[in-house]
């Protein structure tokens, strides 16, 4: 691990002032169990860190519309564990309990969930060229063991996913997130356009300004319909999805009125399918709807060797959680 | 021999050669103790490394085996993946903070009872973060073995056990009896 300084952070306004202060190596922690990680192998190499843990960020708000917004700083399993996301948005309760372990869970904050960075080995190693990690080294991945790797929305420039659960359900809920800049004020972000595609410069991961703190995640009031996520993995616990799916799906007198769809472990950010919704609404509750919406949700789907098969497990899991959802519906 | 040369080293401090170092109070089985540290000590090194507190073990040091479970404030963490000094003020508790010779907490008499460790070394970390576990569940936390997220009573089956202890390994595969142990108290505490 490089040497750094550290100060903990009194209020937000302090908190981005030092990390302007502080230079490009100056970084944020909270949880720290992603950047600790990254740290210790040298990834990450910050020379000053700004720890807003402590920040009044922590609880969940109920919103005059209905709505909720998450703070920042809540712990991952105390959102799992409040009962108005356990009712109002399972979805979103499901795949917080479905990442990482107890123990990670009760550090692990929301800001950081969002953020974390990609598992791909060769990120993780620095005997591989990354054009992540290091740009302009190519993707070791594309030609390499790529069996966890993205089948959508990538570039020769890099295959990695995102490995977060709750990215996935917080984008089917249509997820907006609060940004506070320098300048005190905040800027709303929908979280569909918060994560980008890798392009020609995977090292540029959210639309997040340096002097910008996530300061919170806001939710709409619930949609219709029953929500589910559904995770597809090697281990029965404690590992990355291979593909995931979080639905919302609406329906009535056996017609599907409304839905949302987004996919994990296919891409570079949490995976919205806007084709599949449209293939879904107005169309009969049957197996043949939801393959015909699975068609097209991985149309332009592309495998690089050893992840070939998440195209049709993809489809498979959208088709077996849309029959799920539809029909306690 | 304490492998720490900020404290034993014979050459004087040069602030431009030495790492930042932070002073820390940490508060541990009830106990305060300061000490100063290097920013870059993990809560497990600082335990294991400068308060001799080596009950809690580094099995990855990357948050992924759960033998440096700790309670911080009642819950259970990886101590491997925080900072020392992200923790002053707060209630640290390892596995020398649980029961005493001849005042076993149940989870000890149990884990003995049954049988539910070969080596012992994932053993602190599985009573660290069987106890912790059992707090959740009190507490109606749901886990991904729950059918129903929204139910507000949860039933501690075994299955549950296993999901809400899967971020606790163990080589020797104690597997089985330490959900026994665990599964054991757990019904005791429901009286």
């Amino acid at each position: 691990m490089k040497t750094f300084t550290y100060e903990r952070a009194t209020d937000p306004g302090a908190a981005i002032a030092a990390i302007a202060r502080g230079g490009p190596g100056a970084k944020f922690i909270s949880g720290g169990t992603n950047l600790l990680d990254l740290m210790k192998l040298e990834i990450e190499r910050p020379t000053h860190l700004v720890d807003i843990s402590r920040l009044p960020f922590r609880d969940l708000e109920d919103l005059p519309d209905g709505g909720l917004r998450i703070g920042a700083q809540a712990a991952n399993s105390d959102i799992a564990a409040d009962m108005r996301i356990r009712s109002r948005y399972r979805v979103l309760a499901e795949a917080l309990l479905a990442g990482a372990s107890g123990q990670l869970r009760n550090m692990a904050s929301a800001g950081g969930n969002l953020l974390q960075r990609t598992r791909c080995p060769y990120f993780y190693d620095p005997l591989y060229g990354c054009n992540k990690r290091t740009p302009g080294t190519g993707c070791s991945a594309v030609g390499g063991i790529n069996r966890n790797h993205a089948i959508l929305g990538a570039s020769d420039a890099c295959i990695a996913t995102h490995p977060s659960d709750m990215a996935v359900a917080m984008v089917a809920l249509e997820a907006r997130i609060e940004l506070l800049g320098s300048s005190g004020a905040t800027r709303v972000v929908p979280i569909g356009d918060f994560h980008r595609l890798p392009g020609d410069t995977p090292d540029i991961e959210t639309v997040l300004h340096p002097d910008e703190m996530i300061t919170g995640v806001v939710l709409s009031a619930p949609p219709p319909g029953r929500q589910i996520y559904r995770k597809v993995r090697d281990r029965a616990s404690y590992e990355f999805a291979l593909v995931s799916v979080a639905a919302i799906v609406a329906a009535e007198q056996g017609r599907i009125t409304s839905a949302k769809i987004a996919f994990g472990g296919v891409a570079h950010k949490p995976w919205r399918s806007l084709e599949a919704e449209a293939a879904l609404v107005g169309h009969p509750a049957k197996m043949a709807t939801y393959r015909a919406a699975a068609d097209l949700a991985m149309k332009g789907a592309a495998g690089r060797g050893h992840n070939d098969f998440k195209i049709d497990l993809a489809k498979r899991t959208l088709c077996r959680t849309l029959a799920q959802a539809a029909q306690e519906g | 021999m304490t492998p720490d040369v900020l404290q034993n080293s014979a050459v004087p401090p040069n602030a431009a050669l030495s790492p930042p170092t932070v002073r820390v109070r940490l508060r541990i089985n009830g106990t305060e103790r300061t000490v100063e540290l290097d920013t870059r000590t993990t809560l497990l090194d600082a335990l294991r490394e400068r308060l001799q507190l080596t009950g809690t073990k580094k099995g990855c040091d990357h948050g992924q085996c759960g033998a440096c479970t700790v309670l911080i404030n009642g819950r259970r963490i990886n101590s491997c993946l925080t900072l020392a000094v992200m923790h002053e003020g707060d209630e640290i508790v390892t596995i020398e903070g649980v029961g005493a010779p001849g005042a076993l907490h149940p989870l000890q008499a149990a884990f003995i009872e049954h049988d539910g460790f070969q080596c012992g070394y994932c053993s602190p970390g599985q009573i660290c973060s069987a106890i912790g576990m059992l707090r959740e569940a009190e507490a109606g936390w749901p886990s991904h073995a729950t059918a129903d997220v929204a139910a507000p009573r949860i039933a501690l089956t075994e299955a549950e056990i296993r999901e809400r202890m899967s971020g606790n390994i163990c080589r020797c595969a104690a597997y089985p009896n330490i959900v026994a142990a665990i599964r054991d108290v757990a019904k005791g505490a429901r009286g």
